[in-house]
């Protein structure tokens, strides 16, 4: 038993079994849901010792009727019931601490022990440890990740080949492999801190803003529709995205980062920008199915809302105290509501947020535009029908039930149009010009829901409705942003077992009690929480923002479990490692690049990747850092890779969705009559995955294959899976193709005249940064004199590559792009090592 | 090669088959002895009307053209009837079948054939009065999304058995459903047990075919040297999940053949694609899939999607009934009845069944239309019939009207524990952990009906 103790880079055979660190965490995950502070099965609790002692005795773990049960000692009777056994190891913890006595300090009493959780307490500042080895620490994160290593008596791994350094850390902070003359740079750069001097020009590159902005797009579950049934198009969400992309271009400080998407609007004098931000609460779901129950659907948004900030910022899962008290953490039901009510006053708005260069051209053409408009409208006679629409549409409110035709009408009125029933009871004199636009379209196109079919023929409407469209396709209008705006104030209730319709007692929005208090001078608004949620005081925000940072530089958190900071989740592999963190982001005022900066430029992260058979044998999920990992791309990165070898990559910042070639019979599995994919033509197609238009009951094939989330709810972090539909979308999916193509033209534009040997070199320089081996190299040259003499014997070399390069065989062209289309599918492409 | 390297490839192929993929998609076995190891899935999508298919009301030609009386509709939801709506009395004409003589609607005449096959449930219930929530409850078990779908559990739970195919295939006809893909999603399960959507026309699967100009030589020549530079690539880093990524590749190359050749039906005798309808319209799409669902069973495909969309009838419910009744009724029927002839029907789970019923009240969406029925999650029908299920038998009752559940309510939750429990699987022990919590298909409820259980 001695020996395979030792083997436990958890637990070292000499230190004495810690009830909290060892024990509790056993019992919290596997025991305390039926034997706990909610349901007591069999009337026995596991979160009190006095209880406890009724299957234990301390000192005697074999007659221990706990131990018994859960190493499935007893016959048909093994614990937990549900879910995975207990491992081995995990046993032998329980064993060896009723052996040593069954400590269990007063602290972790029951009730106590959920307050008490570790990352409730207020962010420590350890100092750096001292290590053995003094040569290897680059700065203060190595000497944690060290200290770590030396108590298991394990080496850091070396340093990472300035090859696959650079590709690394292009990859991590752009989200592009690196072209051969900036590798060719690095690697003649002899200055100590020529890597240093890379991190900072990749730091500064726009495309940093696009590589970390999707792990935050994630966050806030972005979509460019609604989702539901009818999953409508939301035209100008991609507005909020621009947003987010220019914030971390720009090294937006946290705090701001976070006061402006929770409460930007309510800012003095708030600016377009800082009212932009508020769109990260623009992406719930809306769900505009017919019959829906708007105030349902309302409160379930703002109920979103609150869980997402619970999740995002708190890193707690919030979400669970819809319905009851938190089974494991201490957030009581109360306190989700009292979170629910900063949000429920919040209304949803989409503005006028014009990009730069919009607003000449705009003010130029208006005046025409409204002039053709007005003639149109004045055409059609729209003028002598609506009023009388809209005074029905009244009564027809108050009246509910009476006029089949118009309550369908009216249903209809209230789910396509927002805030319809608020622009319905403005008298039409006191309309904005949007409001009058956005009624009138309205009507156009469902005064047919109550008129006869011959009447509707008469009118012509659908006529005029294609002159309408093409007069505004033709107009240069502003950009849109959706945003929140303060509405009236609204009672907030707990809502009993979360059902919209049986509210509870009233709450007032209150920051969760089991946290600093919130400021007691403010008045209880969303900047009120937005302030507290960055305050200093606050333990959670930092912790839980860096430990992101870190998930997505090593492809694990120091939490692994980044979306629950609870007693449900994981505890940090190096707690001291993460406080240390934290407290420098405080102190380096909230600056995400300097984090990123510190924590790639360490001993660390430069490690190199390689597996350790004997290491990794002890410690599986590489948690002490023992070596780099090995991460496949996200979904967007490997579209960008390819797009990008193979120069056809249109590297555009920011602006619209884009929507790439898709192949046919994938939007028939829509319901929704919305969802046209008109296929950009040009070199929109060739944007970053990041912006490809995000259909959500329609997604693209390519995204999810490659385990992007479905922006449901708020990702935390990305599954890296691996399956055949992988290997077909990178086979033979036209995006790759082309992507082939282009690579092997921009190979052969590259190396006039050069023999195989010498392509195959550049090949790989091209798409791996780094010169193949000699095996490689001899597979490339074989692989390509095989394929050339295939293409010899068939016709079809000009069908797998159509373009003429003067000069170039068609086979010759056709063989390197079957060679150039295995290395976009290999698995050190779709890698980041 | 040199002889490390050797010695270490040849070690390792023998690995190969078991670490294919990871080990996600090996078989695994069930937490007790399965009486089915497939599932064919019909989802009808929109909400067939329990009232006009499966569950006669005779009562309700009474109460036709009057309101019901505000205490039976009290508590009640609806999208947009009124409680207050007036009755609509069934127009079909229910008659006993088989043995055992359960009554069935005129429109489904294939499917009545096999009464004695089937297990039908007359008091399903659910909590989701919208599609695409109501969806999500029948496949996630929630109304929430980002769940794993039923396919994905299963295949999550069982591994796939099928060496060329996904272990879980979506198969669609007729419109889009309100889900989506989120229907087969695999949710916060990895994406290897997503459902894959197999076409019954063009490509069969998403970016299957070669490109243009590449020949099965040069497909081949290609994965050749992905393979080898993949392995060099495993020697020089020692990631061993390389090895999946190389098996992955294979399985593609593999189901790059075995895909068209399910849409091959040369084989099939004349008789079996006259009673499946296959070359007749308007059943021909359906008949396909159905004829392709036996296909795949036979193959080791775990899950069979089929969904077909819409039957959300909210006006001329007689005419748009009918019209997917002559869809799908006949392919279904023949199915069941090909399971069985050829001894596949004790190990295939056969599952029918929509989001919700309709109401007892009509429904009038533009006054010159004819009628048709509003959403009911209180009480609607569904059915199973094979591997583990007793045949021949209506479970539960609802009242007069077909209003409420009168009798053995069956919720959504205790169809997906008695669906897992014939296929060996114990619904609340098959749990992923996620958010701090372990979850599962049923959610927090679910009881395996054992009146429905051969």
């Amino acid at each position: 038993m001695k020996v395979s103790l030792l083997l436990l880079w958890v637990l070292p055979a000499a230190a004495a079994i810690d009830f909290t660190r060892d024990v509790e965490p056993i019992l919290a995950a596997r025991c305390h849901s039926c034997h706990g502070a909610r349901t007591q099965m069999k009337n026995l609790r596991l979160d009190s010792r006095e209880d406890a002692l009724r299957v234990l005795s301390p000192g005697k773990s074999a007659e221990s009727l706990l131990v018994r049960m859960v190493s499935g000692a007893e016959e048909k009777r093994i614990m937990p019931p549900v879910g995975a056994r207990l491992t081995a190891e995990e046993v032998e913890r329980l064993r060896r601490w009723i052996d040593e006595g069954a400590v269990w300090p007063k602290s972790a009493a029951a009730g106590a022990a959920k307050a008490g959780h570790w990352s409730l307490q207020p962010v420590s500042r350890p100092a750096p440890p001292n290590t053995r080895n003094r040569i290897w620490a680059r700065n203060e994160v190595d000497r944690f990740i060290l200290a770590r290593l030396e108590r298991e008596g394990w080496e850091p791994s070396p340093e990472a080949a300035k090859t696959t350094l650079i590709r690394r850390v292009s990859l991590d902070l752009t989200g592009l492999p690196p072209a051969p003359r900036e590798v060719a740079e690095f690697l003649g750069d002899n200055r100590a801190d020529a890597y240093e001097r890379l991190v900072d020009r990749l730091l500064e590159s726009p495309h940093y803003g696009e590589r970390w902005a999707r792990q935050w797009l994630d966050l806030a579950r972005y979509a460019d529709s609604d989702g539901y049934e009818k999953d409508y198009v939301r035209p100008h969400a991609w507005r909020w995205r621009h947003w987010v992309i220019g914030a971390l271009n720009a090294d937006m400080p946290f705090d701001r980062f976070t006061i402006e998407q929770i409460a930007g609007d309510l800012l003095p004098e708030a600016t377009v920008d800082q009212r932009i931000a508020t769109g990260f609460h623009r992406n719930t779901l809306t769900n505009r199915e017919g019959g829906v129950n708007n105030e349902q659907f309302r409160v379930e948004q703002v109920m979103d809302r609150a869980a997402t900030v619970g999740t995002v910022w708190l890193g707690l899962t919030f979400g669970c105290a819809q319905c009851h008290d938190h089974k494991y953490d201490p957030i009581a039901q109360k306190d989700f509501y009292r979170l629910f009510a900063f949000f429920n006053p919040a209304g949803e708005l989409d503005i006028d947020a014009p990009l730069d260069g919009e607003m000449g051209p705009y003010l130029a053409a208006l005046p025409e535009y409204r002039r053709n408009r007005e003639a149109l409208l004045a055409e059609y006679g729209v003028a002598k029908y609506q009023p009388a629409w809209e005074a029905r549409m009244k009564e027809a409110r108050e009246f509910p039930g009476k006029w089949t035709d118009w309550d369908h009408a009216l249903d209809a009125l209230t789910k396509y149009l927002d805030n319809a029933l608020r622009i319905l009871d403005t008298p039409p004199a006191k309309r904005t010009q949007k409001q009058t636009d956005a009624m009138t379209d309205h009507f156009v196109q469902n005064y047919h829901r109550v008129i006869g079919k011959d009447e509707w023929k008469q009118l012509k409407f659908t006529e005029l409705r294609k002159k309408l469209r093409e007069l505004r396709g033709g107009f240069p209008a502003l950009s849109e942003a959706p945003v929140l705006v303060e509405e009236a104030p609204r009672r907030s209730h707990v809502l009993v077992r979360g059902d919209w319709k049986k509210p509870g007692a009233a709450v007032e929005p209150v920051v969760p009690g089991f946290l600093h208090p919130g400021p007691a001078d403010a008045a209880p608004s969303r900047l009120t929480l937005a302030r507290w949620l960055v305050s200093p005081e606050n333990p959670l925000t930092a912790r839980v923002t860096v430990n992101r940072v870190w998930q997505e530089l090593f492809g694990r958190g120091l939490v692994r479990t980044s979306d629950d900071f609870g007693a449900q989740g994981e505890k940090p592999s190096h707690p001291e490692l993460l406080d240390w963190l934290a407290a420098r982001f405080l102190d380096t005022d909230w600056k995400r690049k300097a984090l990123i900066r510190l924590i790639v430029t360490s001993a660390a992260y430069r490690q190199s990747s390689n597996a350790r058979a004997e290491i990794d044998a002890r410690d599986p999920g590489n948690a002490l850092l023992s070596h780099q990992s090995r991460l496949r791309l996200p979904a967007e990165l490997i579209r960008d890779s390819a797009l990008h070898v193979s120069e056809l990559l249109y590297p555009a910042i920011g602006g619209r969705s884009v929507r790439p070639p898709l192949p046919k019979g994938v939007m028939d599995l829509a319901y929704g009559t919305d969802v046209g994919w008109n296929e950009d033509m040009g070199r929109e197609r060739y944007r970053r995955g990041l912006y490809i238009h995000f259909q959500r009951t329609v997604p693209y094939p390519q995204l999810m294959n490659f385990d992007a989330p479905d922006a449901a709810v708020a990702a935390c972090r990305r599954e890296r899976s691996n399956t055949p539909l992988q290997a077909l979308n990178l086979l033979n999916d036209p995006v790759f193709v082309e992507s082939a193509q282009g690579l092997a033209a921009r190979l052969l534009r590259e190396t006039p005249g050069r023999d195989a040997a010498s392509r195959a070199v550049h090949l790989f320089q091209l798409c791996l940064s780094r010169e193949p081996g000699r095996r490689e190299a001899e597979f490339l040259t074989d692989s390509y004199r095989q394929q050339a003499a295939l293409f010899e014997k068939n016709t079809a070399a000009a069908a797998f590559f159509p373009l003429e390069i003067p000069g170039v065989a068609r086979t010759d062209a056709a063989a390197w792009t079957a060679v150039a289309s295995a290395i976009l599918n290999l698995d050190e492409f779709i890698t980041r090592e | 090669m040199d002889p490390t390297r050797r010695a270490f490839f040849h070690s390792f192929s023998g690995m190969l088959g078991a670490a294919a993929l990871g080990d996600l998609l090996a078989p695994k076995k069930p937490h007790f002895p399965a009486k089915a190891k497939n599932v064919i899935f019909f989802f009808q999508a929109g909400g067939p009307s329990h009232i006009d298919l499966y569950d006669p009301k005779p009562a309700l030609r009474k109460w036709h053209g009057q309101p019901l009386p505000e205490s039976m509709t009290k508590d009640l939801n609806f999208v947009f009837v009124k409680p207050d709506a007036k009755v609509l009395g069934s127009e079909r004409v229910f008659k006993p079948h088989g043995r055992s003589g359960i009554e069935f609607s005129d429109y489904i005449p294939h499917i009545a054939a096999n009464a004695d096959d089937i297990c039908l449930v007359r008091s399903m219930h659910t909590e989701a009065f919208n599609h695409h929530p109501g969806q999500a409850m029948l496949f996630t078990g929630s109304t929430q999304f980002g769940r794993p779908t039923a396919g994905a559990w299963v295949s999550y739970g069982l591994g796939s058995e099928s060496r060329d195919m996904p272990a879980f295939v979506v198969l669609s006809s007729g419109n889009g459903a309100s889900g989506g893909s989120t229907n087969w999603a695999s949710g916060f399960l990895p994406s290897t047990y997503a459902g894959t959507v197999f076409r019954n026309s063009g490509e069969p699967i998403l970016y299957l075919p070669d490109p243009p100009g590449v020949s099965r030589e040069t497909q081949r020549a290609r994965l050749d040297l992905i393979r080898k530079l993949n392995e060099e690539r495993q020697y020089d880093t020692g990631d061993s999940s390389i090895a999946s990524r190389i098996e992955s590749y294979e399985l593609a190359f593999r189901m790059q053949s075995a895909a068209p050749q399910f849409l091959d039906f040369s084989k099939e005798s004349a008789k079996t694609l006259e009673d499946y309808g296959v070359n007749t319209e308007p059943m021909r799409p359906y008949a396909v899939n159905c004829l392709l669902a036996r296909r795949m069973v036979e193959r080791g495909v775990r899950f069979v999607m089929l969904s077909h969309a819409s039957w959300d009838d909210h006006q001329e419910l007689n005419r748009k009934l009918k019209k997917n009744c002559d869809i799908t009724d006949r392919p279904i029927g023949a199915l069941i009845r090909d399971l069985k002839q050829r001894g596949l029907l004790d190990s295939t789970l056969l599952i029918w069944a929509g989001e919700f019923g309709r109401t007892p009240m009509g429904q009038l969406e533009r006054i010159d239309e004819d009628p048709g029925r509003d959403h009911h999650p209180n009480c609607f029908s569904a059915w199973a019939a094979g591997g583990g299920i007793k045949g021949g038998q209506a479970v539960g009752k609802t009242d007069d009207l077909g209003l409420r559940v009168a009798e053995d309510p069956v919720h959504i939750h205790d169809l997906q524990a008695t669906m897992l429990h014939c296929l060996g699987l114990e619904h609340t022990r098959l749990t992923y952990r996620h958010m701090g919590r372990d979850f599962r298909l049923t959610d927090v409820g679910g009881q395996v009906v054992k009146r429905m259980l051969a």
